[in-house]
């Protein structure tokens, strides 16, 4: 049995994950300091 | 926040400086400049962990190249049970102090360890393959495991379901206090039980069953994801702060008006 697919599938899930989740709260961050900076200049 | 705690048997401020930090203001002034280092250094640590894990640590004698799973298998696990104690201990702060703070953390800590539980099953499963033939079996290890995936499903599901937020913070503390039961279980399982999975290689007190080529990579990689673990929730708990403010500004602009 080839262990190649079983080992690429674990890194694989594993990168998928880190760089999803990393990428989705970076963007969330940026857009709340965002938000916040543009309604706290208003106020 | 509540700054009046009962010690002593009177009210008064606690002055601490564990409550003086638990104030989201004074924690988003502290956390925000340091946030770029801690993800600097997290992705440095993982990168490094997971590259040294997947080219260059060596194979086993016994398992072959299939170890290699073990470099996020491992580090997962173990975030996922950390995650779970962290969660916790807010669960705990909140329900006795009632700390803003600890709620928001406690919310922002479920959706990250649920990810990191998911990786610790998906990667243990695509080992479990082809080292015992299966994908799954009930074994105590992997079913307690399981449990746990399935109770920060439950938190974040709770915390959501109330239509004033307080009583779902309430209702989700509760919920991870009473699994933290979970915890030890999980961690002894190996030994409690006849499990097909394998017992504890690392130890604090001494006795590793791993040679050293074998766990630098490792505890690299669990480092780098130690760090990845607290640099997501403390982004996303600065957020959070960022975003109720947000709210609150809104709100008061719109009640002057």
């Amino acid at each position: 049995m080839s262990l190649a697919p079983f080992i690429d599938g674990a890194y694989g899930v594993t990168v998928l994950f880190l760089l999803g989740i990393g990428v989705s709260t970076f963007l969330r961050y940026r857009r709340a300091e965002k938000r916040l900076k543009a309604v706290d200049a208003r106020a | 926040m509540n700054e009046n705690v009962l010690i002593n048997g009177r009210i008064g401020k606690t002055g601490s400086w564990f409550h003086r930090y638990a104030n989201p203001g004074r924690f988003l002034k502290l956390v925000k400049p340091a946030l770029p280092w801690l993800a600097a250094f997290s992705i440095l640590l993982t990168v490094t962990g997971i590259v040294w894990g997947y080219f260059f640590a060596p194979a086993d004698w016994e398992q072959g190249d299939a170890v290699r799973i073990m470099y996020v298998h491992v580090p997962a696990a173990w975030v996922a049970m950390a995650g779970y104690a962290a969660l916790a201990v807010c669960s705990f702060f909140s329900i006795i102090w009632r700390h803003p703070l600890a709620d928001l953390a406690a919310e922002e800590i479920g959706p990250v360890g649920a990810g990191f539980t998911a990786v610790c099953l998906v990667s243990g499963s695509l080992w479990g393959k082809p080292m015992w033939g299966a994908y799954w079996v009930w074994d105590a290890r992997l079913t307690s495991v399981l449990v746990l995936f399935f109770l920060y499903l439950g938190h974040i599901a709770l915390i959501r379901a109330f239509d004033n937020p307080a009583h779902g913070h309430r209702a989700g503390a509760i919920l991870a206090l009473v699994g933290a039961i979970n915890l030890p279980i999980i961690v002894f399982s190996v030994q409690w039980w006849n499990t097909l999975h394998q017992g504890n290689t690392i130890s604090i007190t001494g006795g590793s069953k791993i040679y050293v080529t074998m766990l630098y990579p490792l505890l690299i990689a669990s480092l780098g994801f130690y760090l990845c673990f607290i640099t997501l929730v403390c982004a996303r708990v600065c957020a959070a702060i960022m975003e109720r403010r947000t709210r609150g500004l809104l709100l008061a602009a719109a009640e002057r008006s």
